[in-house]
């Protein structure tokens, strides 16, 4: 059994055919010359070692390789990539299998902000007439710890639409330092949520923790690999055209491993990349093929997902802008390159540039949650309660996002007009203009009942009064409120024993814990 | 056998099924006789007619009632059960006056007017049916002449009007007057409903009462008929 996401019957396609040609010739140029320069020792000998042209570079400070990337390595790695990628969970129900080749769209969390926001709703008294009040949500950022992360593993486990958790913050408690936080982010995420969990490594020397925590989870190592519980993110390719020593390194050991691995690159049109569309996709497409290279020479048939994080600066201050149209065209443009290299696409919406819940971020995240689904990417992530250019994580709005991305699931159901429905229906319409009040309702019920009538927004309020936020704060302690199935008592019990690092108090089973 | 009968008439209000045809709201309905079937049984039977309407049909509007207080039910399911309860009583109309019951009274229902929407005045025609009231749709677009020719030759209770364009609404005005003009207006109590009109329009054009929707309406007919 797996999720069953949404799929797409029409996806929508931005550019031609021709023009995914274009750009997949105008990148393998690109892998050629300019080519890459690679800091990682390892992933220069792996290159070198078959076939492609690697040269030192003298002048840098640090050890570095111009690394040429031949066409005919790329290929083969393309060839060699699988097409379908199982992402596996605790529980097995909530596996997502992806292919290729069918734009079967997965929502999904992301994406690790240093700044978590808190919500109030204190009372505020009209200063014309003091017997009316009204309350109004205020933000307030703070310093994500790991108890954040377990709160919002917790309400992402029930939100209905959400596929796949991605950890939604960086862990800043100040027990927590380099060297534990990987643990205790798996751990903290993998306790609270039973689908999938994603996640970059912070320090490679954890990687081997980590896979024996998800071991001990999933029942063993061949377990993990028949249910690979946990993926990993990296962005071993830096904009432009640069392969990054520690998550290269990083990268590498994943793919030796086996388990499932976004290949992320995130370049920004107009500072990291160029400006226009054409460079910015000839450039990603190059640093992702990059990526996937060389994780099929490190291990052939590593099940890799194509990562493409493109945005556009913002141009009053050259930082990221997630909720510019040129984004959400961009990410499209990935998901047709990803589609004809039929590889599971790793795709990114909803986030936006306003700092707080409200118009501004609803209109932006919408605008690019439809647009990208509509053109049916297999991983869409980022996609819950991220603001202020991914700075930001923000569980009301996660809820939020849930709701619409419920009316976009609906919308996208298939179609249902056949011969047998119109036979009903005419049999119907036949009725009901034979009646003097020539009214449909009576057959709305069955339908309504059935689930095939959208259900109404879920935080409208009563009268003229926008409700919203405090509606949907309500949703947001009922969920977390609700129970989760944490790791047994047994297995948590092993993973303290053997795991080094894990914080105490995230052990449930401890005295005083639930 | 006579419980059995009102059981199913009743269960067939809260199913909202008018005939065997009808799908009402549980899997495998159809074929089985609807309320309009069971009437007809239950008159053969010689089951008194009080009986019927107490037990089997007011009874079930009062749960279908409960189910929307609950939430359980919906618009749709109120106003299904309500044409189910209405076509009852056009069936039962005849035996009533036999039984000694007095009927609720009667309403007519008009849009006024340069006016062709319907939908609100034949929602409401079917709620005041499933109330026990005995109503008679004129139609739409309605001469505020042809509207007072109908009241004098019906003498109904009430006169419901409708409109939903502010461009129509000034015909329940003209309507009201020409019901004066021609001696009637004492004669019928009037309450109009629709989007543009308002409680404070109703009072401000001489009607008696302004139903904000299908279910106000019975509310405010109900009132006015215990007043």
């Amino acid at each position: 059994m797996s999720r069953e996401g949404i799929l797409v019957s029409n996806p929508y396609e931005r550019i031609t055919d021709e023009q995914v040609q274009q750009i997949h010739q105008a990148s393998l140029q690109i892998l050629v010359d300019p080519g890459l320069i690679c800091f990682s020792k390892k992933a220069a000998e792996i290159f070198h070692s078959h076939g492609a042209e690697v040269a030192a570079i003298s002048s840098s400070d640090s050890p570095s390789w111009h690394i040429k990337i031949p066409e005919k390595l790329v290929m083969q790695a393309l060839d060699n990539a699988p097409k379908t990628v199982k992402l596996g969970a605790r529980n097995p129900d909530n596996a997502l299998i992806m292919k290729g080749d069918e734009p079967r769209v997965y929502f999904i969390s992301g994406s690790e902000t240093n700044i978590w926001l808190d919500v109030d709703f204190p009372t505020y008294v009209k200063k014309s007439d003091s017997s009316v009040e009204i309350q109004v949500p205020e933000f307030h950022p703070r310093r994500a710890t790991v108890a954040d992360l377990c709160q919002s593993a917790r309400v992402c486990e029930h939100l209905e639409t959400l596929d796949g958790y991605i950890r939604t913050v960086n862990i800043q408690d100040e027990d927590i330092t380099e060297d534990n936080k990987d643990v205790n982010k798996f751990f903290a995420s993998l306790n609270n949520t039973t689908k999938h969990f994603m996640s970059g490594l912070t320090k490679l020397e954890q990687l081997d923790n980590v896979v024996r925590m998800a071991e001990l989870i999933a029942g063993g190592k061949e377990a993990l690999q028949e249910n690979p519980i946990i993926s990993f993110i990296t962005c071993l390719v830096k904009s432009p055209l640069q392969f990054v020593e520690d998550t290269t390194d990083t990268f590498i050991e994943v793919c030796q491993r086996g388990l499932p691995t976004a290949v992320s690159s995130s370049p920004q049109a107009g500072t990291t990349a160029p400006i226009k569309e054409a460079g910015i996709m000839a450039q990603i497409n190059a640093e992702v093929l990059a990526g996937i290279t060389l994780g099929q020479l490190v291990n052939k048939g590593t099940p890799l997902l194509y990562g493409s994080v493109p945005v556009r600066a913002r141009m009053d201050t050259l930082g990221d802008s997630y909720g510019s149209v040129e984004t959400s065209q961009y990410n499209i443009d990935c998901v047709q390159m990803a589609r004809f290299y039929k590889i599971p696409n790793y795709s990114t919406s909803g986030v936006c540039d306003t700092k707080i819940p409200g118009q501004q971020a609803s209109i932006e995240r919408l605008f690019s949650d439809i647009v990208v689904t509509l053109s049916g990417p297999q991983y869409l992530h980022c996609a819950y309660g991220l603001l202020d250019c991914n700075a930001v994580f923000c569980l009301l709005q996660a809820v939020l996002d849930d709701a619409h991305f419920q009316m976009l699931k609906f919308f996208l159901k298939t179609p249902r007009i056949n011969q047998q429905e119109l036979a009903e229906t005419m049999k119907q319409i036949k009725e009901v203009v034979a009646t003097p009040q020539k009214l449909y309702i009576r057959y709305i019920r069955q339908v309504m009942r059935s689930g095939e009538i959208s259900a109404p927004y879920p935080f409208e309020g009563d009268g003229e009064s926008d409700s919203v936020f405090a509606l949907a704060y309500q949703r947001m302690n009922e969920l977390l409120a609700r129970p989760v199935e944490h790791i047994a008592p047994d297995t948590t019990a092993k993973i303290f024993q053997e795991i080094p690092g894990l914080l105490p108090r995230l052990n449930v089973y401890k005295e005083g814990k639930s | 056998m006579t419980e059995d009968i009102i059981s199913l008439i009743r269960e067939n209000v809260i199913q909202g099924r008018v005939t065997q045809d009808d799908e009402g709201l549980d899997e495998g309905m159809v074929g089985r006789p609807g309320v309009t079937e069971l009437i007809e049984k239950a008159l053969a039977m010689g089951i008194d007619v009080r009986d019927i309407i107490s037990n089997g049909l007011t009874e079930g509007m009062n749960l279908v009632g409960q189910k929307f207080e609950d939430k359980e039910y919906y618009i749709p399911d109120m106003l299904a059960s309500a044409e189910a309860v209405g076509a009852a009583m056009e069936l039962l109309e005849p035996h009533l006056a036999r039984s000694g019951i007095k009927p609720k009274g009667k309403i007519l229902l008009a849009t006024v007017k340069g006016d062709l929407h319907d939908i609100g005045k034949n929602i409401v025609t079917i709620l005041l049916r499933g109330a026990g009231y005995t109503v008679k749709d004129l139609g739409n677009d309605m001469e505020p002449q042809s509207i007072v020719n109908a009241v004098r030759a019906e003498k109904p209770q009430f006169l419901g009007l409708s409109a939903l364009l502010t461009s129509t609404m000034v015909n329940m005005r003209d309507t009201i007057q020409a019901l004066e003009e021609s001696g009637l207006r004492d004669k019928v109590k009037v309450v109009i409903g629709g989007a543009p009109v308002s409680e404070e329009y109703a009072r401000s054009i001489g009607a008696d009462g302004y139903g904000s929707d299908g279910f106000q309406a019975v509310a405010v007919i109900e009132s006015l008929t215990s007043t």
